[in-house]
């Protein structure tokens, strides 16, 4: 809260966002070529895109990790870094919502109307009079054509236990960091990326098993759309958490926290709990319920 | 705005003054928060100028009955770019310019809590600007399905939507990031004895304000990816025959449209409560009430966002919370504008420029802020839902109020970032023309509804021409002033001879006037020590 005596740190200039620009403008325009009709001009422009967001990664958390080495950055730095993340993750919870929130009216509201209920009566009776709201749909249309889905409690069940217990081993590994205890920490740090990539190599075979047996794909209507969507957006976010957890494992192997000053590790054991979170409520609202 | 030009700053040079050398480094790779608050509010004026000539086409086009310049196409054009240009390009980036160039002066901080990141948040910008814009020039031209994007008309397109979305997520980080940052300056970086409760309003509205962007940008980009998809990729997130619902789209939208109608409106609020009781010499009054009244707003904004669509299908008990949790806000902002009354009852009040765009601005803004209580009522809002009232009532809230304040500070701390003094008579010039300009401009536009004249066309029926003409004869005359503007800076920072004191204004208050003008390139790197009696808004605590 109140500030220390002008030992704020104070970066002087960095070229790290202006390649990070460059890098999200060419990986966007290259995406937006491809997806439309120019994929030739799109795919090396995206490439080109991806490799220059990676040099800016690199180079920027290098620059952030070595200046937290030498020890530039105060309790005040700290508590910055601190918000910057929490808010973060905010952000990132609020773009799932919108997602839940598409699955949420399209179960409580435009499916049922669909069905003639309420407000939509009159769509059903003049449009599709032989619909009736059921969920899991893929609409009066039936867009896809006719799918099945996967039970809640194979696949889904096991990658819940697989995540709720990778919370657990980040858990065990933060308190042998503050314990000091290396070799302990090392071994839950990795034990956490190991579950997480199980539970990414279970989702992939989920999708290969929803795209070839059940007939589930990203197209079948609704029902495909909101389960893609969400568990897709939560896969990547899972990717990323894993990868992140795994630079922290070299980062805690190069000894660069202590017990008392390691942010880093904190920031990326709170985005791990954030994607368990939202796990959670994937399992029940699109698996189970 | 205030490009500080190091070959007219010869007197101020204390310790704080070290800029970097080259033309890159000063700008480019900057991490100051001042010089990245001047790269903002530059870029916000050159997008208001692109903005404001989209406008003046589309009143060019609205002249005269009949199609006599543009194709309708390209009017639809006009209509989306200018939107999506002015709300994003133009009154977003300015007022975070003025945050980032005054939150960290205002508290007493050395400069934002996280310097590199905000350069990022700057210069995302003029390549997400460069994405949307370049859609102009693509096969089938830009987006025209407004910018609400409304599905499936906005998914019409070609090329150019996949560029508008993702200029629309490049947006969105910037945002996302600078709200990040301007949180945590607020909250981690203020001097000591600036409590919560001594802070400016100014940096209270925009701690609540970005706030708001963290809640719902995400929302944004959520709405819009799921357009991406449902154009590319086969989803059915906005089509019925999949189970969909192209209203989900809408509802997923105003989630956070409405909101993002405070963000361009609450630093307004912030700008208008500093700049009153400077030219009132008087402090501010109902401080607390003020802060309560924009958290009120605030809250209030995220349970009315379906007033933007009564008319698309919605339950009867729908229509009726959204109605009236719409007129609650009525409240909360009644207590602001009485409280700027209150405030310059009986002061001392002069009319420099600053002063004469706040007042402006309380009067024109509550008269937008009237006609948008006229919208919240449903069975009036089916009539003028999609006409020109609706255009009168969020232009006279948007320009006459965001665009207004930003003015308005503009004229108020222009002299703290450049040093020099702008011409005050030019400056009235601009105001008073201005002023007169935005009337003509829009208030017809409120008769043109009435009478049932449908926003976004570019003919319309003949009974409609004399307004038209009276309204396209204002906004020329309102676009040829905001060039006084332009003209007015660019002498006050590279021409004027008048230096600006370390107040500045007579009855100014708050720490941003206690370092010279114009402010060193690196300010309060010890903690100022703060005197409650000079602050803004007086001693609180009596």
């Amino acid at each position: 809260m109140a500030q220390t005596q002008g030992a704020y740190y104070v970066p002087h200039g960095s070229h790290w966002p202006i390649v990070g620009s460059l890098g999200l403008i060419s990986t966007l325009s290259g995406a937006a070529l491809w997806m439309d009709e120019y994929p030739g001009a799109g795919r090396p422009l995206m490439a080109l895109g991806v490799a220059l967001l990676l040099v800016m990664m690199f180079g920027w958390f290098g620059a952030v990790i070595r200046e937290s080495v030498r020890g530039l950055y105060n309790k005040q730095v700290d508590v910055s870094f601190r918000m910057g993340m929490m808010w973060f993750i905010f952000s990132e919870v609020m773009f799932f919502a919108a997602f839940f929130g598409a699955l949420f009216y399209a179960r409580a509201l435009s499916v049922p109307w669909l069905g003639g209920e309420g407000h939509g009566a009159m769509t059903n009776h003049f449009l599709w009079p032989e619909f009736s709201a059921a969920w899991p749909t893929n609409g009066p249309g039936s867009v896809g054509g006719t799918f099945s889905t996967m039970s809640a409690w194979g696949i889904p069940l096991l990658n819940t236990m697989l995540l709720l217990t990778s919370g657990v081993t980040i858990t065990i590994a933060h308190h042998a960091l503050r314990a000091g205890h290396r070799t302990r920490l090392l071994v839950f740090l990795a034990a956490t990326v190991l579950l997480g990539a199980v539970f990414l190599g279970f989702q992939a075979y989920e999708y290969h098993h929803a795209y070839e047996q059940l007939n589930l794909t990203l197209g079948s209507g609704i029902y495909g759309s909101t389960f893609f969507m969400l568990t897709g957006f939560h896969g990547m976010h899972v990717t990323l958490g894993a990868i992140m957890i795994a630079v922290i494992w070299f980062r805690c192997a190069k000894g660069h926290f202590t017990r008392d000053d390691h942010f880093g590790f904190e920031a990326v054991a709170w985005y791990w709990h954030f994607v368990d979170v939202v796990w959670l409520g994937l399992f029940l609202f699109v698996y189970v319920l | 705005m205030a490009a500080v030009n190091p070959a007219l700053d010869h007197d101020v040079h204390d310790h704080g003054d070290h800029k970097p050398e080259g033309f890159l480094d000063r700008w480019l790779f900057t991490t100051n928060h001042k010089d990245i608050g001047t790269l903002y509010l530059v870029f916000s004026l050159i997008m208001f100028l692109i903005g404001g000539s989209f406008a003046m086409v589309i009143r060019a086009e609205l002249f005269q009955p009949g199609l006599q310049l543009v194709q309708p196409e390209f009017f639809n054009q006009m209509t989306t770019m200018h939107a999506l240009v002015m709300i994003f390009g133009a009154v977003m980036p300015a007022f975070v310019g003025l945050g980032n160039w005054m939150i960290p002066l205002m508290i007493g901080a050395p400069d934002m809590a996280l310097p590199r990141m905000n350069n990022w948040s700057f210069w995302i910008l003029p390549f997400a600007f460069l994405m949307l814009l370049s859609t102009m020039f693509m096969p089938g031209g830009g987006p025209q399905g407004g910018w609400t994007m409304y599905p499936p008309l906005a998914l019409e397109g070609g090329l150019n939507v996949a560029f508008m979305i993702f200029s629309i997520h490049m947006m969105g980080i910037s945002s996302i990031m600078g709200a990040i940052n301007i949180i945590a300056t607020i909250l981690n970086m203020r001097a000591p004895g600036m409590d919560l409760l001594r802070m400016p309003v100014f940096v209270w509205s925009w701690l609540i304000t970005a706030f708001l962007l963290i809640a719902v940008m995400p929302v944004l980009a959520g709405a819009v990816t799921m357009l991406l998809t449902d154009k590319y990729f086969g989803t059915s997130f906005f089509n019925a025959a999949g189970g969909g619902d192209p209203v989900m789209y809408q509802h997923i939208f105003w989630f956070f449209g409405h909101p993002e109608v405070y963000i361009m409106i609450l630093p307004a609020f912030g700008i208008v409560s500093e700049i009153i009781p400077t030219f009132s010499r008087k402090p501010l009054f109902g401080y607390q009430a003020m802060i309560y009244a924009i958290a009120s707003i605030a809250f209030l904004s995220f349970i009315v966002w379906a007033h933007h669509m009564f008319s698309v299908g919605m339950p009867l008990g729908g229509e009726l919370f959204f109605m009236y949790a719409t007129m609650l806000i009525a409240i909360p902002t009644g207590v602001k504008v009485f409280n700027w009354v209150s405030t310059m009852w009986e002061g001392s009040i002069t009319f420099e420029v600053p002063m004469l765009f706040a007042v402006a601005f309380v009067i024109l803004f509550t008269i937008g802020g009237f006609s948008g209580v006229m919208c919240a009522i449903v069975p009036a809002d089916f009539q003028y839902q999609d006409t020109y009232f609706v255009v009168a009532h969020f232009h006279y809230v948007l320009v006459t109020g965001a665009v207004f304040a930003i003015m308005a500070s503009v004229y108020y701390w222009l002299p703290k970032w450049s040093g020099h003094m702008h011409s005050e008579k030019w400056g009235k010039i601009h105001f008073w023309s201005s002023v007169i300009s935005v009337n003509v401009l829009f208030f017809p536009q409120h008769f043109l509804g009435l009478a049932g004249m449908p926003r976004r066309i570019p003919d319309y029926n003949v009974a409609f021409a004399d307004f038209n003409m009276i309204s396209s004869i204002g906004g020329f005359w309102f676009g040829a002033s905001q060039l006084i503007f332009v003209g007015v800076v660019i002498h006050a920072v590279y021409y004027s001879r008048q230096k600006a004191t370390m107040q500045v204004w007579e009855g100014a208050r708050g720490l941003e006037w206690t370092v010279p003008s114009p402010a060193p390139h690196h300010t309060f790197t010890v903690p100022p020590l703060i005197d409650a009696s000079k602050l803004a808004h007086g001693d609180v605590t009596h």
